[in-house]
């Protein structure tokens, strides 16, 4: 009963909205702040750019509010504003760089070989509540070609489905997966050796790796 | 009947379907036994799926300090 409820009142939201009542806007929006946020700094990376994108992508997702219409679901039609307005920022900003980018493909063909084969020490997620382990996470993240993180933004952070990504990003579901894929491996590359090689602070300094 | 064995570098290839599920019982089959007798594999995948646990645990990437002010502000001002 909890999801259709919650469903029916994110509706009533969208028809207050559209009868004149702004604050039911905010309403709708809140839940999803953080969403928009990082969806924006998976494309622009600077943080006063991804509060600028999601301010725009807020304000363009209430002009267009009576446009919205209910087959896909309010998260992801304001996740798709979101992207296309981050990368209207950085085309704008990166105009030179960012189109010769856009017409490389880059190449995701071949077998990924991992790069460290030491005993995976788990981070555990408690650990992302500490300012230094949080930034390492999101420096790995921000490390990885736009075309990796962005999928990876929107699946594993998200949660959006394998579908809604391939929507939002106008890429095939098949590329989705290729992506992912990569960008997982990748991601778990750059974080094996760990921040000094110790994730706890609960065990003295030990090497992940063992040369 | 035993189990077909499989390569290390097919077991790369599976990872991220194998953490979604999305991969036939017999190639389920296949990738656990290997997990069973290979630590590399064994330690890409309990990598991989740490990642992916941190990655979509809510934590990462906050919205900064007073966001939701500068945000509200922005639709109060709206015409």
């Amino acid at each position: 009963m909890t999801q259709p409820g919650l469903r029916v009142s994110e509706a009533e939201l969208i028809r207050s909205v559209c009868a004149g009542e702004r604050e039911a806007f905010y309403e709708l929006v809140r839940p999803y702040e953080r969403m928009i946020y990082a969806t924006a700094i998976s494309v622009v990376k600077s943080p006063d750019d991804a509060e600028e994108v999601a301010q725009e992508a807020v304000l363009k997702a209430f002009s267009n509010l009576s446009g919205f219409r209910a087959e896909s679901k309010f998260s992801t039609w304001i996740v798709q504003i979101t992207y296309n307005e981050a990368r209207m920022k950085l085309r704008k900003a990166r105009r030179h760089l960012y189109e010769s980018l856009d017409g490389q493909q880059e190449c995701v063909d071949g077998d990924y070989w991992p790069r460290d084969f030491a005993d995976w020490r788990p981070i555990p997620s408690e650990l992302l509540e500490e300012d230094d382990v949080r930034q390492a996470v999101e420096n790995a993240i921000n490390s990885l070609s736009p075309m990796f993180r962005e999928v990876l933004t929107l699946r594993d952070m998200q949660n959006l489905t394998i579908k809604e990504t391939s929507t939002v990003l106008g890429i095939s579901e098949a590329a989705v997966k290729t992506r992912l894929h990569r960008a997982r491996l990748l991601l778990r590359d750059s974080l094996a050796p760990g921040i000094d090689g110790c994730w706890s602070k609960a065990q003295p300094y030990r090497k992940v790796r063992s040369w | 009947m035993a189990t077909i064995e499989i390569s290390c570098v097919e077991v790369w290839r599976e990872i991220s379907n194998y953490l979604e599920d999305e991969i036939s019982p017999e190639m389920r089959e296949r990738m656990g036994a290997h997990f069973k007798t290979c630590a590399h594999c064994s330690a890409v995948l309990d990598g991989t799926r740490n990642v992916v646990g941190l990655v979509g645990d809510g934590k990462l990437y906050q919205t900064p300090e007073g966001f939701n002010k500068r945000l509200y502000k922005k639709i109060q001002k709206l015409p």
